[in-house]
Formats: structure tokens, C-alpha cells, sequence
């Protein structure tokens, strides 16, 4: 360090000479510039699959080819857009979906036809199959309901 | 507030005698200290590529995915190109300042005593980087990576005895298939790794142990007449300069010449014309290549793969026979044959590529 201070000393101060202060802060902005340019592709790179999620969070409706001959009181698992979500014909010949995240911490559901409930195994949540609505445990909202619209040879599910 | 952080960590590490000891280390400066940067250059690298490689192994696949992940790497995810880039550039920018290391630490004498075993690791630490480089290759499972690892496996099934037996065990069956990429994918990232980084500790404790070697012209001149320069900050600030060159030169041949993705491997496609091996394997293929065209009949290449180690051995083990620190008839010896392996080199991978121009 003596050595640089020795060197500095016989400086001597013009207009064209940059001071300590002004070289510190160009080699921070400098220093600045590096980290963003390593950052910005290293932050892109590593949220690419979110971002692709969040292209799939714009589907609004869903088309289930031949689901319109399932059973009553079954249940079919499919994706809306990137989450999972159930649709349920009930022993009474109706069609409800909802979305299948529990709404406590987000384990997904399942369609128990001989209980007669949604049942989350994570931590024993319970939810009505005719409505959704959250019966007994921990969760603290109803699951998300989507319309449901029964074709010819399809059924078809849209956000509600 | 900054002083009282400092004197917490500093009673509890001992950043004071740290700092004192960065302090009292001198690094001799005379006509050949360029060369001295080398060896920090080379760990720039090899910090660069446990970064990239790091982030590539987020998305990458092994096994029957392998080129589906890699062509998700290269075209689908941000910026998946650039990364995948500078791991390899930066994987071959590696082996050569390694290479370049290691004939400045040989034309300086910097081998001899007591500096014997920081040669033998560092030799061991080239050899471990040409396998990071030979299984690196494969791993995106293209056209090119298939039958390089084809090829280069031929090399220890052409051994006597155990030869086609170790081929077979590192290929994972009698053909490269998913399975040799999985296994040289836990080469790769697990095995390798775990053998390299405790070399590469003690290869740098001995750097600090015995601090720079002074090349034979240095040492003929009397003490009191050679210069030397502090390491901290001054030698250490001209290091940072050489990675912030070694940075940017690795981000422009990333950015502008960005790693090509050949076609995926098939089997059963004829290889691709001008296939040739990376340029650091050039120049004993190409020598083994020659001894075998030299040498009569079958055993022409196994006799090629005998000569071709015991240069080697000659080589690794320079500290043992060339160990006098006076100039005399056996360091010069030492000397031509340093020079004629630098020859050899360069001279086979020209004909190498003038073979596939």
C-alpha cells in the first residue's frame, strides 16, 4: 500500500488528472455494469419455465375430447392451462369442475365417489363434490369452480 | 459500526494475520513474469466453468433426454445458448491456458526442488481436465459428441488385455448409447469434481508454501540484484486485470461465435464428414496415427501407444531426473526435449487438420 501512496504523492493535481473519487466511482459504475450484464441473462435463464407458465395462464377453456361418456360419480384429472383441475360426474348426472389445489397449501385434491367428498391427503381437508365449498380441516376457501358445458362428444371447461 | 463488524470476525479468523501474511508474500518481477499469471488465469476458467456448468445442470437431462434437453438449453430457455456457450468456450479456453501453464512451469525449471509435487498436480489436473473435456463432449448426445466418444473409446479397447474390457465398462455395453451418457454424465459432474478440487487445494497451498519459482536466468544473477513486487494489492490487482481480460474475451467468442447443436445421434446415420477430434486430443491422435502408419503390421498401434507413454512418463516425471538447480548438461537435456515436445505438438495437430482441411 506505502508503495502506492508514494506513487499518488507525486501526482500532481491538473484539470485533465481524474481525483481519487471520480476513478472510485467510474470503476464502480463499471463494476455495476458487469454484475447486471452476468445477472440479466442469469435471471432470464433460470425463469424461463415460469414464464412459459404464465403464457398458459391465459387458456381459458379447455376442451376434453369423449369425457361427455364417462360414468356417473367418476372423476377425470386434466390440466388447466399449467394447473391440475377435476371434473366430477356426480351419481345425480351432474357435471361440476373445479380446480384441484387444495386451497390450505396447495397439495392437490381427490374425488372420493364412496365418501361423497374432495379429500386433501396433505392435511386432511374436506370440500363438498357438488360445490366446492371447503366442509371441514384447515382450508380456508372454497376450491376455484369452472363452467361446464357438455357437447356431443366432448365437454368442454371455461373459466367461470 | 464497519470497524466493530471487522474486529468481531477479526478476533474469531484472524483476518489481521491473514492480511499480514497476503502482505509479507513477494512475487519476483523480471523479463518472465508475464507467464506467471498463467496458473490464475487457468483458475478464472475453471471457476467459470463450475458456474455455467452449475446453471446448466438445471435444465439438463441425462440418459435417452439427453439431446432433447440440450436442444431445450439451446433454443427454448432465455439465453440457454449463451450459457451453454461460455461452458464451452470456456472449457476449451481452460485447457489451453493450462497447457500454456504448464510449458512456462517447465521451460522456467520451476519443477525442481522443492517444488516436485506441485508439478505432479498439476499434471494430474491436466489429465483430469482432458477427462472433463472427453465426457463433456458427449453429453448433448449430437452427431458430432456420438462418434468422437466412439472413436476416442477405440484407444483403450486397442490395449492388450484389460482393454476391451475397460472400453466396454466406461461405454456401459458394447455401443454408446443413453446409458454411456448417463454414466459419463456422473464422470462429469460427481466423480471428476470430487478428484479435482482437492488436487487442485493442495496444488494451490503449495503455490503459497513455496511462492513463484525464479526462472534459471534469475537465479544466476546475485540476490541482492533481483526485483520483486508485493502480491497484495499489487501483484493481485494485475491478476484481476487478466481474469477481467479473460472474462471479456470469453464473453465475445461466447456471444459471437455462440456453440453449435449438430443433428441428434443415430446410429445407423453414416458419420458426418470432417469429423475430427477436439484440438487438444489433435496431436496424439494424430501421433499415435503416425507411429501406427510407421510401424509393420497389427501391433503397429499398440507399439505406437507404448512409445507414445513412455514420452509421456519422461515428461511427467522431469522433477526426478532434472532436478539439479545449476545449469548443466542434464537441464539442458530437459530443455530440447522441452522444446521438441512443444514442436511435436503444434507440428502433428497442423498435419491433424491439414488431414481433414
Amino acid at each position: 500500500m506505502s508503495d502506492l501512496l508514494i506513487d499518488n504523492s507525486k501526482l500532481v493535481e491538473t484539470d485533465s488528472t481524474p481525483t481519487r473519487r471520480a476513478f472510485v466511482a467510474a470503476a464502480a459504475a463499471a463494476g455495476l455494469c458487469y454484475a447486471g450484464a452476468l445477472a440479466y441473462p442469469i435471471y432470464r435463464y433460470l425463469a424461463s419455465p415460469a414464464e412459459m407458465a404464465a403464457d398458459q395462464v391465459a387458456v381459458t377453456e379447455v376442451t376434453l375430447k369423449g369425457a361427455n361418456a364417462m360414468p356417473a360419480g367418476a372423476a377425470l384429472m386434466f390440466k388447466f392451462g399449467s394447473s391440475p383441475a377435476m371434473l366430477i360426474h356426480g351419481a345425480d348426472d351432474s357435471w361440476v369442475a373445479f380446480s384441484a389445489v387444495c386451497t390450505h397449501l396447495g397439495c392437490t385434491v381427490q374425488f372420493e365417489p364412496q365418501m361423497n367428498r374432495i379429500h386433501c391427503a396433505c392435511h386432511g381437508g374436506v370440500y363438498d363434490p357438488h360445490t366446492g365449498r371447503n366442509v371441514s380441516g384447515p382450508p380456508p376457501r372454497p376450491l376455484k369452480a369452472y363452467k361446464v358445458a357438455v357437447a356431443a362428444d366432448s365437454v368442454v371447461v371455461s373459466r367461470a | 459500526m464497519a470497524g466493530s463488524i471487522y474486529n468481531w470476525v477479526d478476533e474469531r479468523v484472524g483476518l489481521t494475520e491473514a492480511i499480514a501474511f497476503a502482505r509479507h508474500k513477494r512475487v519476483p518481477a523480471h523479463a518472465q513474469s508475464f507467464w506467471y499469471y498463467w496458473g490464475g488465469i487457468s483458475l478464472f476458467l475453471f471457476l467459470v466453468q463450475i458456474f455455467t456448468g452449475i446453471l446448466l445442470l438445471v435444465y439438463y437431462r441425462p440418459g435417452a433426454e439427453a439431446f432433447e434437453s440440450v436442444r431445450q438449453i439451446t433454443y427454448v430457455m432465455h439465453f440457454g445458448w449463451l450459457i451453454r456457450s461460455a461452458h464451452s468456450w470456456s472449457a476449451n479456453l481452460f485447457i489451453f491456458s493450462v497447457i500454456v501453464h504448464m510449458f512456462s512451469v517447465y521451460f522456467m525449471k520451476a519443477y525442481r526442488r522443492p517444488r516436485e509435487i506441485g508439478w505432479l498436480t498439476g499434471i494430474a489436473l491436466l489429465f483430469l481436465g482432458a477427462l472433463f473435456g472427453f465426457s463433456g463432449y458427449l453429453l448433448p448426445m449430437d452427431e458430432l459428441s456420438y462418434f468422437a466418444t466412439k472413436v476416442g473409446l477405440q484407444i483403450p479397447a486397442s490395449l492388450p488385455l484389460l482393454g476391451p474390457f475397460t472400453a466396454t465398462i466406461l461405454r456401459g455395453g458394447p455401443d454408446v448409447s443413453e446409458f454411456t451418457v448417463q454414466r459419463f454424465f456422473a464422470l462429469h459432474v460427481v466423480i471428476l469434481p470430487l478428484l479435482f478440487l482437492p488436487l487442485l487445494g493442495l496444488h494451490l497451498w503449495l503455490v503459497q508454501k513455496h511462492g513463484n519459482a525464479l526462472p534459471p536466468s534469475e537465479l544466476a544473477k546475485p540476490e541482492p540484484t533481483r526485483k520483486s513486487i508485493p502480491f497484495f494489492p499489487n501483484f493481485f490487482q494485475k491478476d484481476l486485470a487478466m481474469w477481467l481480460i479473460s472474462l471479456n474475451v470469453l464473453a465475445l467468442l461466447a456471444s459471437v461465435f455462440p456453440w453449435d447443436l449438430g443433428k441428434q445421434a443415430d446410429a445407423l446415420s453414416p458419420a458426418p464428414a470432417g469429423i475430427h477430434p477436439e484440438w487438444y486430443f489433435m496431436a496424439p491422435f494424430h501421433m499415435l496415427k503416425i507411429l501406427g502408419n510407421w510401424l509393420p503390421g497389427a501391433s503397429g498401434e499398440v507399439v505406437g501407444i507404448l512409445l507414445f507413454t513412455v514420452g509421456l512418463i519422461l515428461w511427467v516425471f522431469i522433477p526426478l531426473y532434472d532436478a539439479q538447480n545449476k545449469i548443466g548438461h542434464r537441464g539442458r537435456i530437459a530443455h530440447y526435449f522441452g522444446i521438441f515436445a512443444v514442436t511435436a505438438l503444434i507440428l502433428t495437430t497442423a498435419l491433424g487438420y491439414w488431414g481433414i482441411r
